[in-house]
């Protein structure tokens, strides 16, 4: 037997000064089930709710409905109070009679009164079909991952080990590092990139809690929340780990030479490298794209003079599967590719290098040692130009938004390349300059005045060679005039992008992702680094363009919603979730496909029908994974699968009972 | 007799110049019931016409419920939900839209005037987009006059 009692709210004269509350409580005496009706000032203070429960216990009442304010303002304070009196929290329904009704309708009494006396029947039609559900707890691994190595993972990592949880960070490269490793200095205080970020790389190598896993990446993530099952692909490495001493002979030795990733293309590497001294760990791998016993089946010079005996050419990928309690995702950015601007001369043109091929230039480790020259003929340049926002900021060619880094570093190549070359000039075409940060106006304004760098703001319509200078055409807006200027290196601060594989990754782990493919937040402004999978965090420019302050105070952000998550041994879980009807269900599997969580799955029913043994399918739901958001309601055909607390039979009786 | 003739003799003599419409609005909890309630935050105006029924996702609207509430005598069904790409589910909405689209032809089909249901996107932060939604659709509707094509209570009710 459904015994409803109806509590209608005042909130002082908020809703009372439209709404004729005492009315809506009369009317709502004859709904069907209602056993209790009354309305009071203030519901949700103490006395209001002392009342509630009070007329539970006198009137034996089953269902409470309370007309107030939104749910999404007071739910869990009457789910609570009714909890105490004895009642599933989920046998409460609100009707929103102040946000919906009375605060949007002050000049229409009689219409919001009447309004609110249907809302009202439709929550107790809805509340009478209310049904009780449980929380449930799932256990959580104390473990975490974070995937990529840069200053982002790392700096999670070490928050949460610090914490005492144990974390393994995966890194694709062979060593930790990321894309803060191959600048030179940081803005706006210009000290060392490396200076700051070795120690951090050293620390997180020596952390008892932190598992460095490099040259390996994500192959599969299954599971949920507090028990994420992932697959990580160790890549063959060709070195026995803890053989190698890294003392580096094998790399002296080496005959063959290719392209170095880390500097960009400006210096060699070996077939066996590590890519950069500083690496961690300090241990070489081989390329086997580039090996010649890799591809002719002869040389093994590094195997011969390993004084270990470490090189094992023999190596296979190793697959290992654990299981985390949470993922922090941090795989960084990439640089977008301007070989499509023509104007740039489409990445041909060897005196044109992009912001990061620069400060490898500069780098006092980078190929020529920290000496300023140009690479086509390793003369010193005199005149440099360096061109803003290519391909930020440009709808047509290039990304939409603004990569939030590039003038800062601009201003810093400038401040730099006048720091080593005293004579030179340096030109920046800029769009706007965008320098939100502390200290950061001030840091334009050095480069400006201290150190005499000429901004012009306009575009470069045109970069061209002649003889050996190259020549900059572009056009001063603020002059309106044209401009040309006889350069000897041009530097493009090209737009920071999202890694090319982002979106796969994405889809192994589940995580939404936007246009540009970078991820994207639970919500921008109160959830900015969870995402709408629970258990999964986000830190670093893999979210959106970022500087290096920003990232370390997201990434420790992030360690912060992963230790609140490891720290306790299990979790409740919202029990709004979906279940299937077993006898109706045909296990057609539309459902698998329209869920975003990959929550459901096909399962083997085993039955006896007339004294045969019969297997068929059908589907069952993760109730870790579910987020219930009913997609899989409207899809199944039979339906045979539906959402606890928004049933269609609720939805109905809703609609019904307006319509009365 | 006919079921049209049988209408038009049992209708009542309604006042149509204070008639005002009954409005179903399926609001997704995260974005258009959010911006719903911020519209009220916002002391900004609507008509006292719509009904706002929550559920989680504007994707779990089931377009039976859709046909339900005409059946019941609703003059209007408004589906609305986050814009598309910020659904909180990450593809719900997406389902919405392809539903909506097949929901108005059929609605062209059965000779129902499509503008009786309609589909917008509404964050929660658009208080001001709401109330306009609001507005102009209840404009509409009352141009358009009662939904007495699919009503069958009404017509159960003038029958007795």
């Amino acid at each position: 037997m459904k015994r409803v009692g109806v509590f209608v709210c005042h909130c002082g004269t908020n809703i009372s000064g439209t709404v004729d509350c005492a009315q809506v409580a009369e009317a709502a005496k004859d709904f069907p089930n209602v056993e209790y009706s009354i309305d009071y000032k203030y519901m949700c203070s103490e006395p209001g709710q002392e009342m509630i429960k009070k007329a539970i216990e006198e009137h034996k009442l089953n269902r409470i409905v309370v007309a107030s304010c939104s749910p999404r303002m007071h739910e869990p304070t009457f789910q609570n109070c009714v909890e105490r009196a004895g009642l599933n929290p989920y046998y409460v329904e609100m009707a929103n009679i102040r946000e919906h009704c009375s605060w949007v309708h002050p000049n229409e009494k009689e219409g919001a009164t009447e309004k609110a006396i249907d809302l009202v029947r439709m929550a107790v039609a809805k509340a009478v079909r209310n049904q009780p559900l449980q929380k449930t707890t799932i256990p959580v691994t104390d473990r975490a991952l974070v995937i990529g190595g840069g200053i982002a993972g790392i700096q999670a990592a070490l928050d949460l080990a610090n914490a005492g949880h144990v974390v393994d960070i995966v890194e694709r490269e062979p060593s930790i590092g990321g894309k803060m490793a191959q600048i030179d200095k940081t803005f706006p205080t210009l000290d060392c990139s490396a200076c700051i970020l070795t120690p951090k790389m050293v620390d997180a190598a020596a952390h008892p809690n932190i598992n460095l896993l490099t040259y390996s990446e994500i192959e599969k993530v299954d599971g949920f929340v507090g028990n994420f099952d992932v697959t990580i692909r160790q890549k063959a490495r060709s070195i026995k780990m803890d053989v190698c001493t890294g003392c580096g002979i094998c790399m002296e030795k080496c005959p063959v030479k290719v392209d170095s990733e880390f500097e960009l293309g400006l210096a060699k590497r070996r077939a066996i490298y590590t890519p950069f001294p500083q690496a961690i760990p300090n241990k070489p791998v081989i390329d086997r794209e580039h090996c010649t016993y890799f591809l002719r089946g002869k040389c093994g010079i590094c195997s011969k003079l390993c004084p270990a005996g470490a090189v094992d050419y023999t190596q296979q990928d190793e697959l290992l599967t654990r299981r985390y309690g949470a993922i922090i995702v941090a795989t960084g950015f990439e640089l977008f590719d301007y070989s499509v601007y023509g104007e740039y001369g489409y990445g041909k043109y060897p005196d044109v290098i992009t912001g990061l091929q620069f400060e490898r230039l500069i780098n006092a480790s980078g190929p020529t040692m920290g000496k300023l020259q140009r690479p086509s003929d390793k003369k010193e340049p005199k005149n440099i130009v360096i061109i803003n926002c290519v391909g930020s900021r440009d709808e047509a060619k290039g990304k939409s938004y603004c990569s939030r880094t590039c003038c800062m570093y601009s201003a810093k190549h400038a401040s730099l390349i006048r720091d080593k070359i005293k004579d030179s000039n340096v030109y920046v075409f800029y769009m706007d300059m965008r320098t939100p940060g502390k200290g950061y106006e001030e840091f334009y304004d050095r480069s400006r005045e201290q150190y005499g760098t000429q901004y012009i703001r306009g575009r470069v319509s045109k970069i061209y060679p002649l003889n050996d200078k190259l020549i900059v055409r572009g056009e001063d807006t603020l002059l309106s005039q044209p401009v040309e200027v006889e350069a000897d290196l041009v530097i493009l601060a090209t737009a920071m992008v999202a890694q090319p594989d982002a979106d796969k990754l994405a889809q192994k782990i589940g995580i939404g992702y936007d246009k540009d493919n970078f991820y994207t937040e639970a919500h921008p402004k109160l959830a900015p680094v969870e995402t709408h999978t629970q258990g999964v965090y986000l830190a670093g420019a893999c979210q959106g363009p970022k500087d290096i302050p920003d990232s370390v105070a997201q990434a420790s952000a992030a360690a912060a919603k992963a230790c609140g998550l490891l720290s306790k041994p299990e979790i409740l879980t919202e029990p709004i979730v979906t279940e299937v009807d077993e006898k109706t269900c045909a296990g057609c599997g539309t459902c698998l496909l329209i869920c975003p969580y990959k929550a459901i799955d096909l399962k083997t029913l085993t039955e006896r029908i007339a004294g045969e043994i019969v297997e068929r399918k059908v589907a069952t739901v993760n109730e870790g994974l579910c987020q219930g958001c009913g997609a899989c309601t409207v899809a199944c055909r039979s339906g045979s699968i539906y959402l606890k607390h928004y049933t269609d039979e609720q939805i109905l009786a809703e609609v019904n009972a307006l319509c009365l | 007799m006919s079921v049209n003739e049988a209408l038009d003799q049992k209708t009542p003599t309604e006042n149509l110049e204070n008639w005002q419409p009954k409005i179903l609005v399926f609001a997704c909890n995260w974005c258009t019931y959010a911006g719903a309630d911020l519209t009220g935050l916002s002391r900004l105006q609507y008509p006292a016409t719509v009904r706002i029924l929550r559920v989680p996702c504007s994707g779990r609207v089931n377009p039976q419920f859709v046909i339900k509430a005409f059946q019941k005598g609703v003059d209007a069904v408004l589906v609305c939900g986050c814009h598309p790409g910020d659904c909180h589910y990450t593809t719900g909405n997406y389902f919405t839209r392809r539903r909506f689209l097949l929901m108005r032809r059929l609605m062209e089909y059965i000779g129902m005037e499509p503008e009786r249901l309609q589909a917008s996107w509404v964050s929660a932060a658009e208080a001001q987009k709401f109330q306009q939604l609001i507005t102009e659709v209840t404009e509409q509707i009352r141009a358009l006059g009662p939904n007495r094509k699919l009503r069958d209570v009404q017509w159960e009710q003038w029958n007795n």
